[in-house]
């Protein structure tokens, strides 16, 4: 499956459009990581453990979104955009969208 | 007078401690920079037309970085007065150099020699304990496609 951010896929030309596909998911830290962070709020730095939960969350979005596509035929996602919401205290959702194509 | 002790002593660690990994990100993120910067960057979604491209594929850097105790209470202070906030300043530039790092990193990593369609985002997360003093940090993300290439 080919993702990309921008309308197409370069070198390749669109034969067929299938339409929004989305994926998200909503991630917890785990209290360990959380007292680190609290820790972290005092020094400064970065916060390792928040980077990894994010990008696994990010991952798994978009796996999500690439299931859908393949359900729908699709050999490529085209646009693709994230969004992040951080809900009230240690919790973020990510969801991921694009528009599932069908690349020669 | 105890209260005013251990507030003095968290500004000072905070400034301290700030300082200190802020000049050590500052030098990392030069010294990899150096070793990344052939690699194009471009935010158009269009690639030079005298490229031919073999494959494209999404990537994604990312960095969450907080504030430190004393630029949380610089901050405060400069609230007061309105302006530039330097000490946010640098932190946002810190963490926006380094998403883009980890982004040509992660492209390099996997082959590809070029960027197009470079976006920048970042969110804000929820604080601790949620009683609405400063952040538990900011994540800072560049998205991107990675193109192979023949040149």
């Amino acid at each position: 499956m080919i993702l990309t951010n921008i309308e197409e896929v370069p070198g390749r030309a669109i034969r067929e459009f299938y339409g929004v596909v989305s994926g998200s998911t909503v991630r917890a830290k785990h209290i360990g990581k959380d007292f680190l962070a609290g820790l972290k709020n005092l020094v400064g730095g970065e916060l390792k453990g928040y980077t990894e939960l994010l990008n696994e969350a990010r991952q798994e979005a978009t796996a999500r979104m690439v299931e859908e596509a393949r359900g729908l035929g699709a050999n490529a996602v085209v646009n693709v955009r994230y969004a992040t919401s951080s809900v009230a205290q240690g919790a973020a959702e990510i969801f991921a969208y694009g528009t599932a194509v069908r690349v020669e | 007078m105890e209260q005013l002790l251990v507030f003095a002593l968290l500004l000072a660690l905070g400034f301290v401690s700030g300082k200190t990994i802020e000049h050590f990100h500052f030098q990392d993120l030069a010294k990899r920079e150096r070793r990344l910067r052939r690699l194009p960057v471009l935010t158009t979604s269009r690639a030079p037309a005298d490229w031919r491209i073999e494959d494209a594929m999404l990537l994604t850097g990312s960095v969450v970085i907080s504030l430190d105790y004393w630029k949380r209470f610089a901050s405060s202070i400069r609230q007061l007065f309105g302006g530039n906030v330097r000490s946010f300043e640098t932190l946002f530039e810190r963490a926006r150099r380094e998403a883009l790092l980890r982004l040509k990193e992660a492209t390099a990593a996997k082959g590809y020699d070029a960027l197009i369609g470079v976006r920048f985002d970042s969110v804000e997360l929820a604080n601790q304990g949620g009683n609405g003093r400063g952040t538990a940090g900011v994540e800072l993300i560049a998205v991107g496609t990675g193109l192979r290439t023949r040149r």
